[in-house]
């Protein structure tokens, strides 16, 4: 090392959100001070984002092995097995943060950055969801949040040519400072032509590929590591700006460098940009890199070796090739019209060195930057609130008087309308594998060249999670695991996105950690490894918290394809069966918000052990080809439920006759209670009694309530020993208007 | 939706595809047609339309580079779906200058078969192969959904194995499909029948309601006056196997095949 240039002031750590102590660990590291690049290097590798200092210790908990997975946690994505060769490639990320301050290269890089992901693992993006939090439409800067959102994600991958091919959306005031975009994607690999991002074999040379390096995101890291304030719209420079044109060329220009036998690792430049994906490929292999700031294409002149580590332009990549093979994989990048350059080599000594005109600037450990990062314990507690929240006395909430009208209100609130708005401005039909489009329980694309199909949802109820993490947290699993069956298929892999509040503060540390456990839990039980993630904290603006999101993305395998299921009625005369109890499951439902203004009570009780026998009933007699149509009782309750087998279809609309017995709940839970565990199954009639006797064999309790066709949607409630009944008697064309069109309408006429 | 007629009675079209001795017909093994689809930067339907033609239809689909400058031997040209050029400055704007477009042009005067889909249709626009231009969708959003068109004539190359006046289910997929061209070349257009599909709802209607983009006069897809250019904005690619839920786009491949193979017999139609 030439010269150490600067000493370091004191304020310039802070500006760094680096503590005293961390910088008292970079000195011991180093053995003396570090310059300003190597101090930028630190902060954004030590930064919450990519060093997962608060959450590591937690997510080691997770189980993350099982006999499907071909690559677990700590790569660029996770990788499941589906038989034939072949394995699905997934993984979900959050771009919270700059999706507020701009929302739509916010979100349009989210789905850019983690379609790199992807394709830096060797497969070929075929799938993209997204689970997207807003405040409510009432206010003009949600529904502008929204628009760019869905826009900047529309145009990012219809230009990409992936298929957004479903995902979900809550709107809840407490995302109007705060909002969610978490972008899921999958792709499909050769088991065998998994690549990593691993600097193996000294002497090996570092070849740069992609758009040219600039100014922008210097520090977004560090930006989606820090809480928020009334200025946090003047941050918006640490946005970078997306290109998918020259993302689609990257694409087809990995998979060509990966077709033939040239590359040894290949990892993109995500979050913290050059610093990041040169030392964890050469921490990874153990090794170091020489890396020679010279010939990175730039954008402008005068670029600082510190804006050049940092910058988080987008659509930019970093290989390690086979000594030997620079030139073939120059000829690769150069028939893609991409910037490439031979910026270093692998080296034996476990050091990130940087030069820059001859000098060097910063010469670091390798494996200090990528994983000696600080870790830490932070204390948790429950908040004080807590038990304000889930007590809640339901005598003193007066019993549905018109349900007709509420069941009108919920359908038309964002959260469980139509989503149509959003999803007919994202091309879900590129690649021509979707089978099931946007607006079932999960979205299946099949497996060209196979029989298989896979299902992929994403999901997570955020409010129940407020009321109880661990309850939360394990209805989440469940949730998703029970869309996936509806479709018919097995759940084999998750990926998770873990959308928190400020680690520092004890009661998001107590969310946190719960929520773990609550994933933990009900993985184990279901067999449902977790392969892939990504923490966000600081999801926080002026001291207000979002709620605990631990948003799951669940992967099914439909091991034959026609077996393929979806939610929608499909013909007049069958028989339609409710699988599973209700109770008296009000609390944290959207019946309480919608009407009761009340996020309140505790989340649904669940049995991990009575959802498993339901998911194996169900996948047994979607599989023998008995069911018409499956679907999950979940947001708005049965009667939700039975509305939207009515009104999904792409086509046609049913209606339905029901009678419910109302024994001894109320007629609000019955209806609109959001009890777990329940399935509506629609059958042919005349197999209705072969599949209820079934089910009551396999312990789980199932009746027939009703039948499909008509014209109009009837609930008969019959008197129970507490209330009289009730009934719900609408025409069919009616709710879905009020479904369909929903949020278009509160779009327009704001 | 698709009435599939009971018996072949011959062919519908009245513009023969003319014999060119510039394009060697000249099968790839196996007796199939060799297709072409270029592959712009930026395509990215390029891979469906290979998929319809190859492994549904059976036939030899040659992936072509957009720096090629010489076409041989191929029966049909796709200029196929995506964002070529990233739809930079206008779409279809900078694809036109791509070294394989004067190939294409040559291929398609001496009267081969060019179909161009959505962004294809844009680039045919640009080139001058297609009269007209496209403008922003009307509600200014990517519309992605099913739309229902009407075969206005099924004497062309390209719709030979339809109905005149079939209603097909078939699915959109862009922000710039409003079409537009002066009353004049409309006029002419409608004289000469060279507005091949019309949206419509789904009973056949071709009305302002029906039309999701705002185009000119409902067109979803034109013709040249030689027969031989066929441009549309929806996806017959998207729509063509039973695994999908809908075939009604896949006559518009077994149109183009009908027509190749010299309007002689029925086409063994694969897979169904």
């Amino acid at each position: 090392m030439t010269q150490i240039n600067q000493l370091i002031a004191k304020d310039l750590i802070a500006q760094h959100n680096l503590t005293d102590d961390e910088y008292k660990k970079i000195i011991e590291i180093l053995g003396r001070e570090p310059n300003i690049t190597e101090l930028g290097m630190f902060s954004v590798m030590w930064s919450e984002h990519c060093s997962y200092k608060s959450s590591r210790v937690h997510l080691k908990k997770l189980p993350t092995t099982g006999p499907r997975v071909v690559q677990g946690p700590g790569e660029n994505a996770g990788a499941v097995d589906i038989g034939g060769g072949l394995c699905v490639v997934f993984k979900m990320e959050s771009h919270n943060h700059p999706s507020f301050i701009e929302p739509f290269q916010g979100a349009a890089t989210g789905v850019g950055g983690i379609l790199r992901d992807i394709f830096t693992m060797g497969a070929r993006p075929i799938a993209l969801l997204d689970a997207l939090r807003f405040g409510e439409l009432e206010q003009e800067k949600n529904r502008h949040l929204l628009k760019g959102v869905v826009a900047g994600i529309s145009a990012y991958g219809n230009c990409m040519g992936v298929p957004t091919v479903g995902g979900e959306i809550v709107f809840n005031d407490i995302y109007s400072q705060n909002p969610l975009v978490n972008v899921f994607c999958l792709g499909i690999a050769h088991k065998d032509k998994i690549f990593l991002g691993t600097a193996a074999g000294v002497g090996n040379p570092v070849i740069y590929f992609g758009s040219k390096t600039g100014r922008d995101g210097i520090h977004g890291a560090t930006m989606a590591s820090d809480s928020f304030d009334d200025q946090s719209e003047q941050k918006r420079p640490t946005v970078q700006v997306g290109d998918p044109f020259t993302e689609k060329l990257l694409l087809e220009a990995c998979l060509e460098l990966m077709a033939g036998d040239l590359l040894v690792g290949i990892q993109d430049m995500g979050a913290a940009g050059l610093t990041s994906s040169s030392c964890e490929m050469a921490s990874r292999a153990g090794n170091g890199i020489d890396l020679d700031l010279t010939d990175v294409p730039r954008r402008e002149p005068g670029m600082t070796p510190y804006e050049l580590m940092l910058s988080e332009s987008q659509e930019r990549m970093l290989m390690v090739a086979q000594a030997g093979k620079e030139e073939e994989c120059i000829r690769i990048c150069k028939k893609w019209d991409l910037d490439v350059a031979v910026v270093g080599r692998v080296t034996g000594d476990g050091i990130l060195r940087v030069k820059d005109q001859g000098k060097v600037v910063a010469e670091i450990p390798a494996k200090s930057l990528a994983d000696d990062g600080p870790r830490y314990e932070r204390p948790y507690s429950p908040p004080g609130y807590q038990d304000m929240l889930t007590n809640l006395n339901y005598d003193a909430l007066p019993d549905v008087k018109d349900p007709n009208a509420v069941l009108l209100s919920l359908l038309e609130s964002p959260t469980v309308a139509s989503k149509r708005w959003v999803y007919e401005q994202y091309d879900h039909m590129v690649r021509t594998n979707t089978m099931v489009r946007p607006g079932s329980d999960a979205a299946v694309v099949r497996i060209k060249g196979t029989n298989k199909a896979i299902a992929m949802t994403v999901d997570c109820n955020s409010r129940y999670c407020l009321l109880h993490p661990y309850e939360g947290a394990r209805i989440a699993v469940a949730e998703a695991a029970r869309n996936l069956v509806c479709s018919g298929a097995e759940p084999i892999g998750l990926t998770d996105c873990l959308n928190f509040g400020n680690p520092e503060r004890p009661e998001v540390m107590w969310q946190f950690v719960l929520a773990i456990e609550g994933m933990k839990d009900a993985c184990e039980h279901f067999k449902v490894p977790i392969v892939s993630g990504n923490v966000s904290f600081y999801n926080e603006t002026n001291g207000l918290s979002i709620y605990p999101t631990p948003m799951l993305g669940m992967v099914g395998l439909i091991d034959v394809a026609d077996k393929t299921m979806t939610q929608w009625f499909k013909q007049d005369g069958d028989a339609i069966l409710l699988l599973g109890k209700t109770k008296e499951d009000l609390g944290g439902s959207e019946y309480l918000k919608v009407l009761h203004h009340r996020e309140q009570g505790s989340p649904p009780f669940l049995s991990l052990e009575t959802e498993k026998a339901l998911h194996d009933f169900i996948l047994n007699v979607i599989r023998e080809g008995v069911v018409q149509s499956a679907h999950d009782c979940s947001d708005g309750g049965l009667s939700v439920a039975l509305a939207e087998s009515c009104v999904s279809a792409p086509d046609a609309r049913r209606g339905a006759v029901v009678r419910l017995p109302l024994d001894a709940l109320r007629r609000d839970a019955l209806l609109f209670g959001e009890s777990q565990s329940r399935v509506l199954l629609s059958v042919k009639p005349e197999m209705a009694d072969q599949v209820l006797n079934r089910a009551w064999d396999s312990g789980i309790p199932a009746m027939k309530i009703g039948t499909v066709g008509g014209d109009r949607f009837i609930i008969d409630v019959e008197k129970g020993q507490w209330s009289e009944g009730c009934r719900i008697d609408l025409p069919v064309d009616k709710l879905h208007d009020r479904w369909a069109f929903s949020i278009e309408r509160t779009l327009n006429e704001a | 939706m698709l009435a599939q007629r009971a018996a072949w009675e011959g062919p519908r079209w009245t513009r023969a595809v003319k014999p060119n001795p510039a394009i060697s017909l000249q099968r790839s093994e196996g007796g199939e047609m060799k297709i072409g689809v270029v592959v712009f930067p930026g395509s990215n339907c390029d891979h469906d339309c290979q998929h319809v033609f190859k492994d549904v239809l059976g036939q030899y689909v040659e992936m072509i580079w957009h720096k090629e400058t010489l076409l041989a031997g191929l029966d049909a040209i796709v200029l196929p779906g995506g964002f070529s050029y990233g739809d930079y400055l206008r779409t279809g704007a900078i694809a036109r200058f791509s070294p394989v477009m004067g190939a294409v042009k040559e291929f398609a005067k001496s009267g081969g078969m060019v179909l161009g889909i959505c962004n294809g249709f844009q680039i045919l626009l640009e080139a001058g192969l297609l009269p007209g231009a496209m403008l922003r969708n009307k509600s200014l959003y990517f519309i992605c959904k099913d739309v229902f068109v009407k075969v206005e004539t099924a004497a062309t190359a390209f719709t030979g194995a339809y109905e005149s006046g079939q209603v097909l289910k078939i699915p959109i997929a862009h922000a710039d499909g409003n079409y537009y061209t002066d009353p004049v070349t409309l006029a002419a257009m409608q004289a000469n029948a060279q507005i091949v599909l019309r949206y419509c709802t789904p009973e056949g209607k071709v009305m302002p309601e029906a039309n999701p983009n705002g185009s000119l006069d409902n067109i979803a897809g034109i013709i040249n006056p030689e027969g031989n250019v066929l441009g549309m904005m929806p996806h017959p690619e998207r729509c063509a196997e039973v695994m999908l839920g809908n075939e009604d786009g896949k006559l518009i491949f077994l149109s183009m095949l009908e027509a190749l193979k010299g309007n002689k017999k029925q086409l063994k139609m694969v897979g169904t």
